[in-house]
């Protein structure tokens, strides 16, 4: 028994929270189910030394350590990609115009710009927008100081931006030669 | 892009994670830099899509199962540890007296806490109360000095009644209210298409467990206490601008 409830009142209502982060950090359904489970598994084993507090940045902190853990097994963690932030698109120099298109992007085309991020940055922007941490939560799961939390999410917008700026480009382009 | 001065706090103030001193200032900045402001509303728009897009990754029914079925959930009994029938009863004895140490001193911080939730959720039952059609004002003026002599005779006190319209708040009425057992004051401010409800009543001391914000179904509250009064601001507005017009009433 932990300090605050039993496993099942603790634990387990973060499911969703657990398989949402598995899910973006590996970027498949299967691996991210494995990965769940397992940490499911070892959040039992260490749930005695859970000290109360925010049992959702406990579990995802034990999920994200999982996630990890897989990618560097199998090779996956992306290496630090170059990625020039600061290429502006040829579309729209107009005021307002970028703005119009990022709230235009359709599912598909975030999705695919999310998964496309590095791990790191993915991860902020999954825990920040999604998830709907606050910086000191983020910071408890990844393990850094808040300002690294502040600077990761600049630039992981950043580069969100870029990418989806760049698919609505290639989009309108192909539209034009058709 | 945002500029190279004050961006890298373009992200905290977007999360509304600075602190009130660096929000005001940013906020200064951002009146005089295009960029920013251009790079904010950006932002503004690639949340607003992320958050339609429906890319939450909820978990499937079986991996529950699956995980409910692996875990010694519910099965398995912590073994018992052999000892002496006294031991047991001395043990029991002392778990009893550091219960009660450790009660007394817990209790009152949960039962001030709760009463803290409590107190909250009134306040946004009274403000949501108060928007539904003709409950916002039971005089609706934009004269301070109309506002202040109504609530004459009808409070056993008188809230301070200041219109803030020139740093974009104006006031725009005010009513009775009832919170925390008693009757309180309501002012209503507007800030753009935002109503905020601005609810004041005595109170001795600064209450010492309530929280300076939170947020319940949407709406933000913001508290302070000044000079013998107790003020809540309750609004579907963001914090830092709240904050802002808690720092103009004295906060």
């Amino acid at each position: 028994m932990g300090q605050n409830g039993t496993f099942e009142q603790v634990v387990l209502p973060h499911l969703d929270a657990a398989y949402n982060l598995a899910r973006w950090l590996v970027r498949n359904t299967h691996d991210a189910e494995d990965i769940v489970q397992e940490a499911y598994l070892r959040a039992f084993k260490f749930f005695g030394s859970f000290q109360g507090g925010d049992s959702r940045a406990w579990v995802l902190k034990i999920v994200r350590n999982t996630s990890y853990s897989f990618l560097e097994k199998n090779r996956l963690v992306d290496l630090a990609e170059e990625f020039d932030e600061t290429i502006h698109t040829a579309i729209a120099e107009l005021p307002g115009a970028e703005a119009a298109l990022l709230q235009s992007a359709d599912s598909r085309m975030l999705r695919d710009a999310l998964e496309e991020l590095p791990v790191t940055f993915r991860e902020v922007v999954v825990l920040r927008e999604l998830e709907g941490m606050s910086y000191k939560e983020i910071a408890e799961v990844m393990d850094v100081p808040i300002g690294t939390v502040m600077s990761g999410l600049a630039r992981g917008r950043s580069q969100l931006r870029e990418r989806l700026l760049r698919a609505r480009e290639r989009e309108v382009q192909r539209g034009l030669r058709k | 892009m945002a500029c190279e001065s004050e961006g890298r706090l373009l992200h905290g103030y977007f999360d509304g994670e600075l602190d009130l001193v660096r929000t005001i200032e940013f906020e200064e900045h951002l009146k005089a830099c295009p960029d920013c402001a251009r790079e904010l509303s950006e932002q503004q728009a690639m949340r607003q899509s992320l958050r339609s897009s429906n890319l939450y990754e909820r978990a499937p029914e079986s991996l529950r199962a699956r995980i409910l079925a692996d875990l010694p959930v519910g099965k398995v009994q912590p073994k018992p540890i052999p000892m002496g029938r006294r031991y047991v009863l001395e043990l029991l004895a002392a778990a009893i007296v550091i219960a009660v140490i450790v009660g007394a001193r817990v209790m009152p911080n949960i039962a001030g806490r709760q009463q803290a939730n409590l107190l909250a959720q009134e306040v946004v039952a009274s403000h949501i109360r108060s928007l539904q059609p003709g409950h916002l004002f039971d005089v609706q003026s934009t004269d301070q000095h109309t506002v202040k002599p109504w609530f004459d005779g009808k409070l056993d006190f008188a809230p301070p009644v200041t219109d803030f319209a020139s740093q974009g708040f104006p006031l725009v009425g005010g009513r009775l209210d009832y919170l925390d057992n008693r009757d309180v004051a309501a002012l209503v401010y507007q800030r753009q298409k935002h109503l905020i409800s601005v609810f004041i009543w005595p109170a001795e001391s600064r209450p010492a467990k309530l929280p300076e914000t939170q947020t319940i179904q949407g709406y933000n509250l913001v508290f302070w206490w000044r000079d013998g009064m107790y003020f809540c601001a309750a609004s579907d507005l963001n914090v830092p601008e709240l904050r802002q017009l808690a720092q103009l009433l004295g906060q």
